[in-house]
């Protein structure tokens, strides 16, 4: 039995259809990542899986149990870490986490799972006074001192330093490796590559395509070769070179509109070598999971957001639906 | 039960270490005993020699009604507002248990409130008389009554709106509930207006039973019982968690 299942989900508000027939799956002891732009329908299908919402047509099952009928069997085997809040605001990490604990029948020890989390040291601090990083961190933990057998994790690494989501991806590898299914959505492609056994983009309420991470970074086809080095080189050059139209997407992103094959990518080193251009990375094929999500929903992720216009990003938008569609 | 308990000891710290709710819990009531005992500027009613007899048994129901309604609606409706009530809907601690937390809460503080209020009044020379059964049942249903009206805004509007009605509420109802101006000294129609509102039914029934020390009219028990029933009910109905 998986642990989480969502079945040709509805969610309606009024008249605004949030949730499309969206479908997904998660075992015990994995990680699905859920992925797609801001309104996509990520909140509205996680908070139907934890009980908030009713769905209007389909069906969510959490642990084999339905989250709202059931609500008082599912409470005490999920762990949720909502996207913002939630917690008393004067009140001390220490506190909170402990008062969190009671609500639980075999909680973990709130004094280890604050070391762990790297929070021992503001235990005495109230929530208002913890940085973004801390706030998000003492929400993991309130997640997870029910030693929960499933875990909602919503934008967790938002606010994060390197440091921090260092650990928060640590914690998340340790709940699957103790047979935890994670759901976790994330703005944050560089993650969901990293963590996720199973990724579900999703765009405007629908799948627009799911698989592994690898499976997904290879549907886009490997038409195409990019390197990143400085900026203005001399587009026209490469592509007599390689033989393909040459466009530098962002500064100092270039794609090559040539097969990867051995043979253009030796033109292309060559001539990269003869010109002695510093060359950041060089990708052939094979796509990163941030260049598939593009593509898909026509949006930048997070990172990429503040550099695209926004003219840019409406032009993009729905240019195309994705292998693995269910809609 | 262990989760009832230590939401119900977080719902009392939050209240005792919290300066705003502090003052309107025990200091402006014991300011208020204190000024106007002393201070002989308020009508008393002919029959009560002392101000203080008079002055006890209002603040006691001004107390009651701190807690219940204002105390009570500004915090849950903070709660409600920084999403904790959300937060909580996915935890094992359940709707009624939370609930039974805030009223066990109420009551705590209640509690502490007369355990320092009494001995003021009694060192400003009031002597208390017997039926504290009577003065027992009309702060139960007085909470009760308060509670249901501060969570019935709680759960309805906004935050910041909910502390401004309920501070509004306190005031209008500390003139109008016969607390410290007794309700024989306001024009007729508000005076009709004041008996039918729970914070002068309590009072009156606070002052019949342990200040003067005769039965409780029967019109204060009705008021008090039917805004016990009504507000509850309408909370109830109206309550939105997020």
């Amino acid at each position: 039995m998986a642990a989480l299942v969502v079945d040709q989900l509805v969610v309606r508000y009024g008249q605004l259809t949030a949730v499309d027939r969206i479908s997904l799956a998660a075992e015990a002891g994995t990680v699905l990542a859920l992925l797609g732009p801001n309104g996509a329908g990520k909140t509205t299908t996680v908070e139907s899986l934890e009980g908030y919402r009713r769905p209007t047509a389909g069906t969510v099952r959490v642990l084999g149990l339905d989250p709202v009928s059931d609500r008082a069997k599912v409470v005490p085997r999920i762990g949720v870490m909502l996207q913002r809040g939630g917690v008393y605001p004067t009140m001390p990490a220490g506190s909170v986490l402990r008062l969190f604990a009671s609500y639980y029948a075999d909680p973990l020890p709130p004094d280890h799972l604050l070391d762990r989390l790297d929070l021992g040291r503001v235990a005495g601090t109230p929530w208002r006074r913890l940085s973004g990083g801390e706030q998000q961190r003492l929400s993991l933990a309130l997640a997870l001192v029910g030693r929960p057998e499933v875990a909602f994790l919503d934008e967790p690494s938002a606010g994060m330093d390197p440091a921090a989501r260092r650990v928060l991806w640590e914690v998340i590898r340790e709940l699957r490796d103790d047979g935890v299914a994670v759901l976790l959505t994330t703005h944050d492609l560089d993650e969901a590559e990293r963590l996720a056994d199973h990724v579900v983009i999703i765009d405007g309420g629908r799948v627009v395509a799911e698989g592994s991470p690898a499976v997904l970074a290879r549907s886009g086809g490997g038409a195409e070769i990019r390197f990143g080095g400085p900026t203005g080189l001399d587009m026209a050059a490469i592509g007599r070179a390689v033989g393909g139209a040459v466009v530098e997407e962002r500064p100092g992103e270039y794609l090559v509109a040539a097969p990867a094959t051995p043979a253009n990518l030796a033109r292309l080193t060559t001539w990269l070598a003869e010109q002695d251009v510093a060359v950041a990375d060089i990708r052939a094929g094979r796509q990163r999971l941030e260049d598939v999500f593009l593509r898909l929903t026509g949006q930048p992720s997070a990172a990429e957001a503040d550099r695209a216009p926004r003219s840019e990003r409406r032009g993009r938008r729905r240019r195309g639906r994705g292998p693995g569609g269910t809609a | 039960m262990r989760a009832f308990r230590a939401q119900a000891r977080t719902e009392v710290l939050m209240t005792l270490r919290n300066g705003e709710a502090l003052l309107l819990a025990l200091g402006i009531p014991v300011l208020l005993l204190v000024f106007f005992s002393t201070v002989e500027v308020l009508p008393t009613p002919a029959e009560v020699v002392e101000p203080v007899d008079f002055l006890a048994p209002g603040i006691l129901a001004l107390a009651i009604m701190s807690t219940g309604l204002t105390s009570l609606a500004i915090a849950t409706g903070f709660q409600r507002g920084y999403g904790v009530l959300k937060r909580l809907g996915t935890t094992p601690l359940s709707r009624p248990g939370l609930l039974a937390a805030k009223i066990a809460s109420v009551l705590a503080v209640e509690l502490v409130q007369v355990a320092v209020l009494v001995p003021v009044a009694v060192a400003l020379g009031w002597r208390p008389s017997g039926a504290v059964g009577a003065a027992l049942g009309a702060v139960l249903l007085g909470t009760v009554a308060f509670s249901g009206l501060g969570l019935l805004m709680a759960g309805a509007l906004k935050p910041e709106l909910t502390l401004a009605l309920a501070n509004g509420l306190y005031l209008v109802l500390l003139l109008l509930g016969g607390m410290v101006v007794p309700l024989t000294s306001l024009p007729g129609p508000l005076r009709a207006v004041a008996q039918a509102l729970p914070a002068a039914a309590l009072s009156d029934a606070l002052r019949a039973s342990i200040g003067i020390g005769t039965a409780v009219p029967t019109r204060a028990w009705i008021v008090l019982a039917l805004w016990a029933l009504a507000t509850p009910l309408a909370a109830a109905r109206t309550f939105r968690w997020e």
